[in-house]
């Protein structure tokens, strides 16, 4: 590869990492989400329980 | 924008886009008689720094209606607004970047007017982060991220013209009120990126306003159960 092909891969992988990392850290919140979704799931089911 | 039915077909778009772009840009966009392939950078580059343009701003109406109506989903809709702008800003510069190492030797130069004050612009919204996570949320906070993101926006136009006004031209003036310095293709390329750059946004956007939403919902009936 010649410095000119590095260096324009380089900056396109940037906008693509970059891109995919936000989903990475938008994925783990989803997952955060649902997890306390879960949780309130159980609470609602303990409360139907004891009442 | 933020309607559950929207986001797939945004998403879908976007994808769609994003291949075409990337497809217009290396095999259809003639190469660059001076620089060739990094050339190629431009198409990328350029959209990015509009579309952080487009974020602030978008984040800057938001503000307004936030301090002309004091709705909660204006004050959420700036900070997600401008919170895209950062991301997108920071792409531009690490792009930019790049593209400077390729043409000019340099990583940075600190005597370019443009580069500088898109530095500033960046680094006075990721500053809006600072306020608002050192304030308690309320009124309060929201007043003063407004009032903040409305005056950022001012510091856009002078980015936008920093080029135009500029002493030093080693930062190509591509776009001039004789039209676009450019061949047609080239010009037609840049268009694709710019509207793919712009669709990729709306998505984001939508997906973490959509996310924000349901955190903010899922707390006010956590509180209302426990």
């Amino acid at each position: 590869l010649t410095q000119s092909e590095k260096y324009t891969a380089a900056a396109y992988l940037v906008v693509f990492l970059g891109v995919l990392v936000y989903a990475v850290i938008i994925g783990a919140k989803l997952q955060r989400l649902q997890r306390e979704v879960e949780q309130l799931v159980e609470i609602v089911k303990e409360q139907r329980v004891g009442g | 924008l933020t309607t559950h039915l929207k986001l797939p077909v945004l998403a879908a778009v976007c994808t769609g886009l994003f291949g075409l772009a990337i497809s217009l840009a290396f095999f259809y966009a003639p190469a660059d008689a001076d620089q060739g392939l990094s050339q190629r950078i431009f198409y990328f580059h350029v959209p990015l720094a509009l579309t952080a343009y487009a974020c602030f701003g978008w984040g800057a109406w938001k503000a307004l209606r936030y301090l002309r109506t004091r709705d909660e989903r204006a004050d959420l809709e700036s900070y997600v607004a401008i919170h895209q702008g950062v991301i997108f800003g920071a792409l531009t510069l690490l792009t930019g970047s790049i593209w400077a190492r390729i043409s000019w030797g340099v990583w940075w130069s600190w005597g370019e007017d443009e580069l500088v004050l898109f530095l500033v612009l960046f680094l006075f919204y990721c500053a809006y982060f600072m306020l608002r996570f050192s304030v308690d949320p309320g009124p309060a906070r929201a007043n003063m991220t407004a009032v903040y993101a409305l005056f950022g926006v001012v510091l856009i136009p002078v980015s936008f013209l920093a080029i135009r006004l500029s002493k030093q031209f080693i930062h190509p003036v591509v776009f001039k009120l004789e039209g676009p310095q450019m061949a047609g293709s080239q010009f037609f390329t840049f268009c694709v990126c710019l509207v793919a750059m712009l669709t990729l946004f709306a998505t984001l956007y939508a997906i973490e306003l959509a996310g924000k939403r349901l955190d903010r919902s899922l707390r006010e009936l956590k509180e209302l159960l426990t």
